[in-house]
């Protein structure tokens, strides 16, 4: 029971690294960006290449592959999506359902179709029971954790507390007043946006051990992502969270308890939300 | 402007000419046309890789001259889906009018060609996909990998003799996990186990802990899986990770979860896991030592798996066809020249049975150990001469 839950923690833990960056660009940027998958799979894959090819150890493939993918994303920032915020939100949905294609196909062409298989530092690969084995914990799932809550107070503080944080909010809020007002919008945009693919890509490279990595993962995790952002609603870091760790527990649990139900559970969890709240759970009311 | 017209008419001229040269020649020498529809790209791209790298070698090394008749090889990709496959199957038999169809890297790419085979009564040799009815769907189809049954059946024979009385089987929720979860249960409880659990996992499944955590809860003997290979290395790495193997829950399955080609990249994690199967890289004969060699020489150090050895064999079946109708390419001729062939196959002895048109050959239980480094599947007891147990009802 114990375990059930904890491993559904970890689970909703990593869904939510991954879906943050969609939440933040989405929420914050008004831009809907469903190549984020593929920002979480580039993640992915520089671990991949990190650790098998240039023997980096893992712990330092993380935070490489949140820069790479960083840099990736602001990249990408400045040829394409910049040209796209503007835009109606079905142009950007299709702009970037196209990028998500063309990042599966290269993934497939550069890296092959196979599961790739990453091999954890023995550190991370024990166990630990409590309570006669009622509660039993992963390390790795441990770790997983501790990024997730380290994570989570960070963006909460750098949105809520700092300089960039209000600059961020007030581009967002009017984009030619900020300017007015000596804001460089387009340097804060960019920042956003590339610290958004740089959360999907750490997700991705934290993911590869317990989702599994191959070129059809971004769509393969493209519904759990637009779950997590629309039950939780975008206003916020917390409501994505909640939404995330909700999702984790009663995916595990149903899988658990009704296996016959299989992957059914989310989805009708999230009708049932989404017919109680249709803004989404922690929403202020009204906008949209 | 005018300068790209030019370019892209004379590469319409050059490919018109290449087309018209190559049925010039193919009509003078009467070519024997082979269409290979294999998933060459997608998630089963290394199926593809696998099987065509086996014709190819098999031709290599047996020449492709029958009876003054060269073979060719029409290798086409559908990419794992089957409306493709049909396409191109419909493409191959009316366009290049193939005499056999050959490839189907999964059970619905083999049923959604099945309908033409029979329609152009062209063989339909199948070398890879193993859902038992297969065979059913066509009366042109010959298959040379092997039947999920058999393999199930095997390990449903040995483990209760070896103290696993308890199980709970984990598969993955589509035709063959199904045939391996219900030919692997009743032969089970026949032999006087019991089956604590039944678990079904969605083929996309993100995360095996629920499932793993359930069979662990229910404390078995052993948990017998059957999932896509790319998953198995998921469910092995958690079975570990969750300190399953500790608790005295042996992991048991049929081969596809140890397949050759990954097997090394699934690490130690799998060592001593049993496997029921009707080939690993390190059977020991000399023509499976030869074959390994010659394939891995070919292709770069990858090692063969039964993907290869159902191409090799598929082959060898087509070859030998041809010689016994003296180089006619008559679908029906071939297809009764197919039936019955017995040989020995890099896997052992097989035989392709008249009645069935399936192949029969041992299935052996094998265990994960280590060899100079690498990881292998060790056969150590055979059962003779299985043949599908879907079919003997």
């Amino acid at each position: 029971m114990l375990t059930i839950l904890f491993d559904g923690i970890a689970y909703g833990m990593l869904l939510f690294i991954l879906a943050v960056g969609l939440a933040i660009t989405m929420g914050l940027m008004n831009f809907i960006n469903l190549a984020h998958g593929a920002f979480a799979m580039v993640g992915g894959y520089l671990t991949v290449i990190l650790m098998q090819r240039m023997g980096v150890p893992f712990l330092w493939c993380l935070p490489l592959a949140f820069l790479g993918t960083a840099a990736l994303g602001g990249l990408l920032e400045v040829t394409l999506y910049r040209r796209m915020y503007a835009k109606p939100h079905l142009d950007q949905v299709l702009f970037s359902i196209g990028l998500t294609f063309m990042a599966v196909a290269s993934a497939d062409y550069f890296m092959g179709s196979t599961q790739q298989i990453i091999q954890l530092p023995d550190s991370l690969k024990g166990r630990t029971e409590w309570f006669d084995g009622a509660l039993g914990m992963g390390h790795y799932r441990l770790f997983i954790i501790a990024i997730c809550a380290a994570l989570t107070v960070a963006l909460q503080l750098v949105l809520s507390k700092t300089r960039f944080g209000s600059r961020l909010r007030a581009a967002v809020d009017d984009q030619r007043v900020a300017a007015g007002l000596g804001i460089n919008v387009n340097i804060v945009f960019l920042l956003t946006f590339a610290v958004g693919s740089g959360l999907a890509g750490l997700g991705g490279a934290l993911g590869a051990e317990v989702l599994g990595l191959e070129p059809s993962f971004p769509f393969k995790f493209m519904v759990y992502f637009l779950i997590v952002v629309a039950v939780g609603g975008t206003s916020s870091i917390t409501g994505p969270l909640l939404a995330a760790l909700l999702l984790g527990v009663a995916d595990v649990a149903g899988k658990y308890y009704m296996p016959k139900m299989g992957a059914f559970t989310v989805y009708a969890l999230m009708i049932g939300l989404l017919l109680w709240r249709p803004q989404g759970l922690f929403s202020r009311g009204g906008k949209s | 402007m005018n300068h790209r017209m030019t370019k892209r008419s004379l590469i319409t001229t050059a490919l018109v000419t290449a087309g018209l040269l190559g049925a010039g020649i193919s009509s003078a020498q009467e070519v024997f046309k082979v269409g290979l529809i294999l998933p060459m790209t997608g998630p089963f791209a290394s199926t593809g890789k696998q099987i065509d790298a086996a014709v190819k070698l098999y031709l290599a090394q047996n020449g492709d001259i029958v009876n003054g008749r060269k073979i060719q090889v029409i290798l086409k990709d559908d990419a794992g889906t089957p409306d493709t496959t049909k396409r191109t199957a419909q493409e191959l038999v009316v366009n290049d009018k193939v005499n056999v169809l050959a490839g189907f890297g999964l059970t619905p790419l083999a049923f959604a060609t099945a309908p033409i085979a029979t329609q152009s009564k062209t063989p339909m040799v199948v070398m890879a996909a193993a859902t038992s009815s297969i065979t059913q769907a066509s009366p042109y189809i010959v298959r040379t990998s092997f039947a999920l049954p058999q393999a199930a059946v095997g390990m449903a024979d040995w483990a209760p003799k070896n103290g696993i009385k308890k199980v709970v089987t984990l598969v993955s929720d589509y035709g063959p996990g199904h045939d391996a979860e219900k030919f692997f249960r009743d032969r089970f409880i026949f032999n006087g186990g019991s089956v604590a659990e039944s678990l079904r996992v969605p083929l996309r499944n993100p995360d095996f802990a629920p499932f793993l955590q359930k069979v662990r809860d229910l404390k078995p003997d052993a948990m017998f899986v059957f999932v896509p290979s790319g998953a198995g290395a998921a469910v092995v790495k958690q079975y570990v990770e969750r300190g399953m193997d500790k608790t005295g829950i042996k992991l048991i399955g049929t081969g596809d979860v140890t397949e050759d080609d990954i097997l090394n990249g699934m690490g130690d994690n799998t060592l001593g896991m049993v496997t029921s199967h009707h080939y690993s890289a390190s059977h020991n004969s000399v023509l499976n030592k030869k074959f390994v060699t010659a394939f891995e020489k070919a292709n770069n150090g990858l090692r063969p798996n039964f993907m290869a050895v159902g191409g090799y064999d598929g082959m060898r079946v087509i070859v030998e066809a041809l010689k016994a109708t003296k180089g006619k390419g008559d679908g029906d001729a071939l297809l009764g020249a197919m039936k019955g062939q017995l040989f020995e196959s890099p896997r052992g002895p097989m035989f392709i049975d008249a009645q069935t048109r399936d192949v029969v050959h041992n299935i052996y239980i094998r265990k994960v150990e280590k060899i100079n480094g690498q990881l292998f599947n060790t056969e150590f007891e055979t059962i003779k001469d299985v043949k599908d147990p879907g079919k003997t009802k």
